[in-house]
Formats: C-alpha cells, structure tokens, sequence
C-alpha cells in the first residue's frame, strides 16, 4: 500500500519504554537517534505507552510510527520485528508490548473510537533484560540503529506494506 | 501432590493496575490466614542511584520512577532540597507548581476512573470493551485526561516525565497569554468533570469500611496538593521534617518493598494506615473550592468517606477541586520577576512531602557543602498503604468465601484497583494467586 508522502504531513514517531529499565529504553534511544534526521513535519514523542496518551498522540496521523521493547518467548535479544496495521483492517492482531496496559489496548480502544492513524507500523525489538537501572544489554544497543534506518525508511519511502 | 481439598487460582489477567506485583491470598479451612501483596518497588533503587549526584538533579531523575505522576515525584523533591538549602519558594512559582500539580491530578485521576476504575462497576474487562458499548463516555475521560495533560504540556515542556521543572521553580515561566488556552480548556472541561462525578455517584457500591487510621495533608483554607502539614484521623500532626519519627518503614520478606507503620501506637493492628483519595477526602472535605464541594454533596458523600470502592467518586470530586483551583491560579496569574528562586548548596538534610494522587509522597535528601547528594529517601504512597489494602483484601475475601474462584478472582482484583496502586509505574503484570486447603 502506498501512503500520502510523509514530508509536510503529520506523522509521528512513538519511542515507548523507560530508560531505567534497561532494554525498556530501547524506544527513547530510537528516537534519541532519530533527532534532527526524519523529514520536516514528523513528529517524534517519548511515551510510557500509556494508551490515552498513545492515542492523544496519533489521532488524526495518517502515518504513526511505534517503537517499543519486546517480551518473547523463547526470546532472541536483539531480534527485530515490524508490524503494519491499517486503519480499515479488520485483523485481530495485539501487539504485546512491555507494559501491561499499553500498546494492544491502546489499539483496541482506538478502533472502538475510531482514533486508528492511516497506518500504524509497529517496530519491536525482543529485550533481554527488563529489570532495574540504566543501560542496555548489548544485544539491544546493537539493534538501535538498524532500528532507526528501518524507521527512518518507513518515513521516506512511501511505500508501506 | 495437590491435596483434594486444596485449591489453587492465578491469573496475570489483573492489568488494570500500574506496575507489577503479585497478590497472594492464603486460605485454610473457613479462614484466610494470609494476604501478602507481593512488591517490586523502583524508589528503592532510586535512591540509591542519587547518591553521589548533584542536588539539581533529582527533579529530573526522579520523574522517571513513575510515568503516571512525575510532578509528584519533582514537587516532593524540589521541596526537600529547597528545605536543606534553606531556599523558599512562594508567590507566582509556587503557584505555578500547584498548577502544574493540578494537571496531574487531572490526568491521573481521569485516567483511573474511565480506564482502569469504571469497567468493573459497569461489568467490563476493561476500558476497550467498555468503549464499544459507551464510546461517548469514554470519549469524555479522554477529552477531561487532555486537559490535565495540557497543563503539563505547557508548564512541565512535556506531560510524560516534564522538562520544565527545577529546584527553585521553573527553567521558564510561561507569559499570561500562553495560560489563556489553557483557562478556555480547562472552562471546557469543568462540566465534563461534574459530569463524571454525576456518573460514579450512581454505580452499585459494596459496603465495606476501611477501619484505618486515614493520613494526609492538610493546609489552612484550601486543599492539600503540593504542600501542607501532615494530619492523621487520630490526631496527629507533623512536619515533613518530623515524618521519619511518625513513619517507621520495615522490610518484609515477600516484598522488595518496606512496609510503613505509624510509630508509637503500641498495637500491631492500630498501626496501619492509610493515605490517598479517601484519607485527603476525609481530613479536607471542609477545604474543597466551591464547585467541588457542591458535586461531593450531590454524589452522596459525607464529610468523612470510608468505603474504598467509593474512592471513585472521591476522585471525580478531586478532579473537579483541580480543574478550579487551576482556573483561579491561572486567573491570579502574574508571569514572576524569575522562573525560580536561587538555591544555593549548603550541608544538611531537607525534607518534602506532597500529595501525589495516590497519596502522601515524601522525600528526604542530605547534602554535603558542594551539594552532591549523600543520601536519599523517598517514601511513595502505595507502600505506605500495603498493610492497609492486605488487611482490607483479607477481610474483603473472608466475607466471600463461598463465592467461587472466578468471581473472588474478578471481586479481590477490583477490590486491590480501589487503590490505584502504582506498584512500580513502569512495566509487567500483577498476578494474584488464591490458595486454599
């Protein structure tokens, strides 16, 4: 599918987790790497995945770009996924994020209140730790930056599938 | 082996609670011998990750302990390093950070009513299936949570773990005319608030009276946000200062979290208390602002308000009460002559307390004479209350016995939400495991 062009529009970049807690900071540091190099008039937010909050952020974006750190089982840190949802698809899929009241209902509370953007792209990366402090382990902090190119891809590539 | 008659339930389905945990009921014949709310609390490391840090600093890194109520944890700080240094902050800053504050009452209270609060007395597992069936309700909390966001957006730089916020004030006072938005929102906004009050005032409440011992803060004339002296149901009164001889905190074993107890009772079961929205209620109803008091009385509720799953309405109230204190602060508002105050380091310890909407939040700081930070101690809200829930969920679950596992589950896991505990604002779920034999 192919998307309006990004430049000038209204998408936004979602980094969701907490830098003190390890590899839940994989997100914030996405979009610390994202300054200054997405195209004018993306807009790039740090959140706690809270979903009003979500919402808040990507109603009416007819692009909205998640990044978040991942529990698998079994699990392979470092390990990128990406998800595509479109605002009409009907697919029950639920992204299980990190938190416990994040990401999956934020995408059922939107569809109820149709608050979907266009298109939602979701990045995970699979983490290794989730426990206290600062810092991530190194197979996460190796993942940042193909995280980052892969987003920064979404943004100016147009083509969304 | 699992004995014939033992019964065992788990569920990690209870994500309506912020953070992580477990909840543990212990059951032996007609009698629930145990209740262990089991803990993993992030203050704890997070004082220790201030030692050696500069007093500047903890304003910031303490906003990171909870998504949910940074401002708490910025305020409580602030206070505490203002007070070792011997700086005061007052006037139009210290009008500013109530205001601020106000927009996370808002925010936060918005968010535990309609998405976490509400589905259980509507009979929905959550906040998206409620949506589909009450969209416009639904929408209405979100519209009310934007407004306390707003306020943080524009005072704090930004709602989730705010910017703006230093010791001594603010990096930036915003002029009037940035505020004026904000007062034509929050206008807005006021009636979608004695609306929501109007809404829990009319859903089925249990009765069940929580005994404890009630704390919060108290301020002459007007309710208690982000300052005031501590008062307790049974007559106490204290200083931030004097907090640590009131507050006895103990280590557990099955919590990561310390348990606090009120000194000097002599009686191990007079010593638990609880602080929150029923506690500040209860010991400030006489102080709301007029709009707020006026729904309070329309919702039903006395002065005093001990049924925890009417901590709802006491929310509803208390969003009301933020949303005209930040009118009149807006309306009283004169940009100051500086965003903040002076402090300058100095040896000695300093003290805060605010109430963070879960409650009395305290933090104490020792500095040396270049102020770095020698120690830290920070005491939130939800381990102050984790001997209160554990002797109300075991006498909430007594009474229930004989209803089955399903339905104790689903009745313990509202019961724990009436708090609104934020067990470690960050990531994971809560799971409850009822044992019986």
């Amino acid at each position: 599918m192919t998307v309006p062009a990004t430049p000038g529009g209204n998408a936004v970049v979602i980094g969701i987790g907490n830098e003190f807690r390890r590899d839940d900071g994989a997100g914030p540091a996405v979009l610390a790497r994202l300054h200054g190099r997405v195209p004018g008039g993306v807009e790039l937010l740090v959140t706690d995945g809270e979903p009003a909050g979500l919402i808040e952020a990507w109603t009416g974006a007819p692009l909205a770009v998640i990044v978040d750190a991942v529990r698998a089982e079994p699990s392979v840190p470092g390990r990128l996924h990406r998800l595509v949802l479109h605002e009409a698809g009907a697919a029950e899929v639920r992204p299980v994020s990190s938190h416990g009241l994040g990401l999956d209902s934020a995408i059922g509370l939107a569809r109820a209140l149709d608050r979907m953007p266009g298109t939602l792209i979701v990045h995970a990366v699979e983490a290794a730790d989730l426990g206290q402090g600062p810092g991530l382990t190194p197979a996460v902090a190796a993942a940042i930056d193909p995280l980052a190119s892969a987003v920064l891809r979404d943004l100016t590539s147009g083509e969304i599938c | 082996m699992t004995h014939q008659r033992d019964r065992t339930l788990a569920t990690k389905a209870l994500a309506r609670v912020e953070g992580e945990g477990a909840m543990h009921v212990r059951v032996r014949g007609s009698q629930v011998d145990e209740v262990r709310l089991d803990i993993y609390e992030p203050p704890r490391f997070f004082e220790a990750f201030l030692r050696g840090r500069s007093y500047t600093e903890p304003p910031d890194i303490t906003a990171r302990v909870c998504g949910i109520c940074p401002v708490a944890y910025q305020t409580s700080a602030c206070q505490a390093i203002e007070d070792a240094c011997g700086a005061r902050v007052d006037g139009q800053i210290a009008g500013l950070r109530r205001l601020l504050y106000c927009g996370e009452w808002i925010s936060s209270h918005a968010l535990h009513i309609y998405m976490l609060h509400a589905p259980d007395f509507l009979g929905y597992p959550g906040a998206v299936e409620m949506a589909a069936d009450h969209r416009d309700v639904v929408e209405r909390g979100l519209a009310l949570r934007g407004a306390g966001t707003a306020i943080m957006e524009l005072l704090g730089g930004r709602s989730i773990h705010p910017v703006n916020v230093r010791v001594g004030g603010f990096y930036r006072a915003p002029s009037a005319a940035e505020l004026a938005p904000l007062a034509r929102r929050l206008r807005d906004a006021l009636p979608l608030a004695l609306d929501t009050a109007a809404w829990v005032a009319g859903f089925g409440f249990p009765d069940f009276t929580c005994p404890h011992e009630l704390l919060a803060l108290t301020e002459p004339g007007r309710y208690p946000i982000e300052r005031g002296t501590v008062v307790t149901s049974g007559g106490l009164a204290f200083s931030a200062a004097e907090f640590e001889q009131h507050i006895i905190e103990e280590q557990v074993p099955h919590s990561t979290a310390l348990h606090a107890r009120l000194a000097g009772s002599g009686q191990a079961d007079h010593d638990r208390y609880l602080t929150g929205p029923l506690a500040r209620y209860s010991l400030n109803s006489g102080s709301l602002p007029p709009q707020a008091a006026r729904a309070a009385a329309e919702a039903g509720l006395g002065s005093e308000c001990r049924n925890p799953f009417r901590s709802i309405i006491v929310r509803a109230v208390e969003v009301v009460c933020a949303i005209e204190e930040a009118l009149r602060l807006i309306g009283e508002y004169e940009p100051p002559a500086a965003p903040s105050v002076a402090v300058t380091p100095r040896e000695g310890a300093g003290y805060g307390v605010s109430e963070a909407p879960r409650g009395v939040l305290y933090h104490r700081y020792e500095l040396d004479g270049d102020g770095i930070i020698r120690s830290a101690r920070i005491v939130p809200p939800t381990s102050q209350n984790q001997r209160a829930i554990e002797d109300d969920l075991r006498r909430f679950v007594q009474a229930r016995l004989d209803f089955d596992e399903a339905r104790l589950t689903s009745e313990c896991e509202q019961a724990i939400r009436n708090y609104d505990p934020c067990i470690s604002c960050s990531t994971h779920f809560l799971d409850l495991r009822i044992d019986r034999r």
